[in-house]
């Protein structure tokens, strides 16, 4: 016989749903699969989501809007006009407050039942264990490679599940790590790849929607693990091609041997994440090569003076649209088969957005053959700050 | 139909802008290999200076980890597809 409310477990905190609940979640009450006792393990749910950005945006809503009963937000950033191309919780009138403070006020006026809590600190080996300890799920919404490691990491330790999910331009990946039996990150990617080897996301960019999608597919995976239904991504690699628009899936198995997960793991602490990517501080050197430099001012004063120097632009077509210092335009890329364009003879100065293409340029030539080269310290984004604010940065 | 490559996005710089590459080819390694050869800037990007797959880039052979089956040395036959999964973060480096 079926009553009003129901139990879902003698210890849980939550056990049963008021009047404005019920209205609230009648969409998911009439549906066999969620019922009064999915909809309570929603309301019992704890869920820890690290990032509020990109990823975060959508996982923050959709799980607010499902009635997850206790939300933390871990960030330490704070809002700035570029992110509000795809970090969708937030408004023009939130730059310049700390994410977790914009997110907790947007996800607070959707879903006022809701707890949630804000942790505006960097996730770090000192602080994870502790931060995690108290969530059933941990969902990984951020946006380098120690920080994915430390997650994995402390949630193996702790026996919990987590929710992975990356974006890159206009690729994503989803699945589930953790689980019981299942792979970890480690069993998928044992070792980081050294910074630099990669492109960066200066470089890279994304389109603003990808970690819409990618971020709903994750929350999605988050309740239907609270509420236990249907098929988990534990196990697969569900891969999005967003230009292609193609999902694939690819099997993931767990590694017998690995360090932290496998029979015999060798890690059964936290280490230090940024050491064992290769990265020392939070963000990696502007160039991994070591060339010849003019700063901003240093270019302009020679230039008011006459001299003659032939600027090179290594960036990509487009950015040349955005805004450009004249200079000659060949792409990075292109480099080695149009370098019969340069005149050795000439002094040359490379730039591109922030300095670290146009190093890589400058080293190529320079072991090309080419001596009078130099590297435009910090790119075109110096030249807006120190010589002329005129210049759009992007 | 020979063994179809596909090239993630992080790469593609690297290959001309390519999303996939088809080449005829026995095992995986030799795709692989045939790969870099067309698009020598993938090399690195791909395999140590000793020659071995760098252990941040995972392959499959079709929805299978090669590291399951045969490694490199997993043979391919006509319209198996072979893709190269890097690791990605998203934002940041």
């Amino acid at each position: 016989m079926a009553t009003k409310t129901q139990v879902v477990d003698a210890n849980a905190r939550f056990t049963n749903l008021s009047k404005d609940e019920i209205l609230r979640y009648s969409r998911h009450l009439i549906m066999p699969e969620v019922g009064m006792d999915g909809q309570l393990k929603l309301k019992n749910a704890k869920v820890l989501l690290i990032g509020t950005g990109g990823l975060g945006a959508p996982l923050g809503l959709y799980l607010a809007a499902a009635g997850v009963g206790r939300l933390g937000l871990v960030d330490f950033d704070v809002v700035d006009s570029t992110n509000l191309q795809r970090q969708v919780t937030f408004g023009a009138q939130d730059v310049g407050t700390p994410k977790t403070l914009a997110a907790k006020n947007r996800l607070s006026s959707l879903n006022s039942d809701i707890e949630i809590q804000t942790y505006e600190t960097k996730l770090e080996s000192s602080n994870a264990l502790e931060l995690f300890k108290d969530y059933d799920f941990i969902v990984d919404g951020t946006d380098n490679f120690p920080t994915r490691y430390l997650v994995n990491d402390a949630c193996i330790l702790l026996g919990k599940q987590n929710v992975y999910g990356s974006i890159f331009r206009f690729e994503g990946q989803v699945t589930v790590f953790g689980a019981p039996d299942g792979p970890c990150y480690r069993c998928l990617y044992p070792e980081p790849p050294p910074p630099g080897l990669v492109p960066s996301c200066a470089e890279g960019g994304v389109l603003g929607v990808l970690p819409g999608i990618v971020g709903s597919i994750q929350a999605m995976e988050t309740i239907k693990l609270i509420i236990g239904r249907g098929d988990s991504l534990a196990g697969r690699l569900l891969l999005f091609d967003a230009l292609g628009m193609k999902f694939r899936e690819l099997k993931l198995r767990k590694n017998p041997d690995c360090p932290v997960c496998g029979k015999n793991p060798t890690i059964t602490k936290l280490i230090d994440y940024y050491e064992f990517c290769g990265v020392r501080g939070e963000e990696a050197p502007a160039s991994n090569v070591l060339v010849p430099e003019i700063t901003p001012r240093e270019l302009k004063a020679r230039l008011d003076r006459g001299d003659d120097l032939f600027i090179l632009d290594v960036r990509e077509p487009h950015e040349y649209q955005i805004c450009n210092l004249n200079g000659h335009l060949i792409p990075l890329g292109e480099l080695p088969r149009r370098v019969h364009e340069l005149d050795s003879s000439k002094e040359i100065v490379a730039h591109c957005r922030s300095g670290k293409r146009s190093a890589d340029a400058v080293d190529f030539l320079r072991k090309a053959g080419f001596r009078k080269i130099l590297n435009l310290k910090g790119g075109i984004l110096a030249w807006s700050d120190e010589v002329d604010p005129s210049v759009p940065k992007y | 139909m020979p063994v179809k490559v596909i090239i993630p996005t992080p790469l593609r710089v690297f290959a001309a802008k390519k999303d996939s590459a088809e080449f005829p080819a026995q095992t995986v390694g030799e795709a692989l290999g045939k790969l870099t050869i067309e698009f020598g800037d993938l090399r690195k990007h791909l395999f140590t200076e000793e020659g071995k797959l760098r252990s941040f880039v995972n392959v499959y052979l079709n929805d299978e980890d090669i590291r399951y089956l045969g490694k490199e040395d997993t043979p391919t036959k006509d319209g198996d597809v072979v893709s190269i999964v890097p690791s990605i973060a998203g934002g940041r480096i």
